[in-house]
């Protein structure tokens, strides 16, 4: 019987929620790491028990947490994130160039068929890599070499939070990075190129059409067609059709454009789904209404997908890292709120309901199917 | 030995209860004893100290014999009653203020 694990990383903690297939109840353990911060929990695509999670705190620091066992135990492993050589610096909110700072892990990313080598995604941003199961972390400055002298942070720091991997390009990585933008690399991470082509921030940047700089909020692909990218910018929804060289706008009559997460559904590549929030200073949904848009044509023509979700007095947010999807027949849709509430569909966005509904704000969540 | 106090989170990590204790060649100062107190629990690596500076994380204070030692040098000598093992030196989470 096929089962979901949902690890969904908070405020205050780490929670792992499981369904079987069905996906009616829902056994929610935690919170693992109480008090601690969980930016990011993923499990590896070749050992779905295998999962890291990365637990961070304004007091201690960032510790990677381990598990071999889908969750149940956790054991900490390496946390030295040291930049390779010389740290450099970057622009700085005076204007002056300011050393490279780690700060947290945002994002890990498991690599696709070895669950000892990982990626994080890391604030002040940059790639790291483990090839030990976390116990070392080592830096992959090629990305820094594409523009980091004049990427700059933004009020919500400077964080690389999106790393996708290319199964049909093993060589070949996407990261996204808030106020600096998309970047590929094409030979395993050893150079990176900025692919933000397209992108137009035209009350964010002097230049609207910079090369770097542009704050990028999420972006997703689906496995089947990696040449085809969906983001999230700070303003704007977007559509590459070339692994990013050029992108166009495909808002079309979203209510706003403005929003953090982007998802695809796990068998219709042309499916999207964005959570429209209402301005970059108000950080809920327009009218109060919180709303899932779908568009089932890659973007353009949207669907607001309501029922089940709140429609009045709604003033949550939902963050880039925590909306995702499983790959059950029936895909299910999974989001998580800044109120605390994690909500599911078993039917594409149809319908939805709470899985639970006070946790800590939700800062990521991650579907796993176990089949 | 040299008794340490930890705060709750760092005890959680390191999966002990009450105060630990660390034996530290002498003299006594703040850098060996946290030397020594990583050694033995090494997931505290880096929550303490910066893993680069090795200097004290911005939020946390370094307490013994009710005085604050957090800016004292690390090579500095600690307490003769926190060497004796009479007095704990704690490590305490800063006030969040609010």
């Amino acid at each position: 019987m096929s089962q979901v694990r949902l690890l969904v990383g908070t405020k205050k903690g780490a929670f792992v929620l499981t369904a079987d297939g069905k996906r009616e109840r829902w056994d929610i353990q935690g919170p693992h790491f109480a008090g601690w911060e969980i930016y990011h929990a993923k499990g590896s695509p070749a050992d779905p028990d295998r999962i890291y999670a990365s637990q961070t705190s304004g007091w201690f620091g960032q510790v990677i947490q381990r598990s071999n066992d889908g969750g149940a135990t956790w054991a900490p492993v390496g946390n030295e994130f040291r930049y390779d050589g010389v740290p450099g610096t970057h622009q700085f909110y005076d204007g002056t160039q300011h050393p490279w700072e780690f700060k947290r892990v945002w994002h890990l990313e498991p690599a696709l068929s070895d669950p000892e080598t990982v990626y994080a995604g890391v604030e002040d941003a940059a790639l790291f890599r483990t090839e030990d199961g976390g116990a070392s972390w080592h830096e992959l400055p090629g990305l820094r070499g594409a523009k980091g002298h004049l990427w700059q942070p933004g009020a919500g720091g400077m964080g690389l939070h999106t790393i996708l991997l290319d199964r049909s390009h093993p060589r070949r990585i996407f990261v996204a990075i808030s106020a600096a933008g998309a970047f590929r690399s094409d030979d395993a991470g050893e150079t990176f190129r900025p692919i933000n082509q397209g992108l137009k921030s035209l009350y964010e940047l002097p230049d609207p059409d910079a090369e770097v700089g542009h704050c990028v909020h999420r972006i997703a692909m689906h496995p089947s067609r990696p040449e085809v990218l969906f983001m999230q910018k700070h303003w704007d929804v977007l559509r590459s059709d070339d692994a990013g060289d050029s992108w166009r706008e495909v808002s079309g009559n979203l209510p706003s454009d403005f929003g953090f997460p982007i998802a695809v559904h796990a068998h219709e590549p042309d499916t999207i789904y964005v959570v429209p929030i209402l301005s970059d200073s108000l950080h809920y949904p327009p009218e109060g209404k919180l709303r899932v848009y779908r568009s089932k044509s890659g973007g353009d023509e949207w669907t607001a997908l309501t029922s089940g979700l709140p429609q009045r007095d709604c003033y949550v947010n939902v963050l880039r890292g925590a909306m995702s999807v499983d790959s059950l027949d029936d895909c299910g849709i999974y989001f998580g709120t800044t109120g605390g509430q994690v909500y599911a569909s078993t039917n594409s966005g149809d319908t939805w309901e709470p899985i639970v509904r006070d946790l800590p704000a939700v800062l990521s969540v991650e579907a796993q199917t176990l089949r | 030995m040299i008794r340490v106090a930890l705060p709750a989170h760092l005890r959680t990590l390191a999966r002990v209860a009450g105060e630990v204790e660390i034996a530290v060649a002498a003299p006594l100062t703040q850098r060996a004893l946290l030397d020594a107190l990583e050694a033995q629990y090494p997931m505290l690596r880096g929550t303490i100290r910066d893993h680069a500076t090795r200097k004290r994380r911005p939020f946390l204070r370094f307490f013994a014999c009710q005085e604050d030692l957090s800016h004292e040098l690390a090579d500095a000598p600690l307490p003769e009653s926190v060497a004796s093992g009479k007095e704990p030196f704690l490590v305490v989470g800063a006030m969040a203020g609010g």
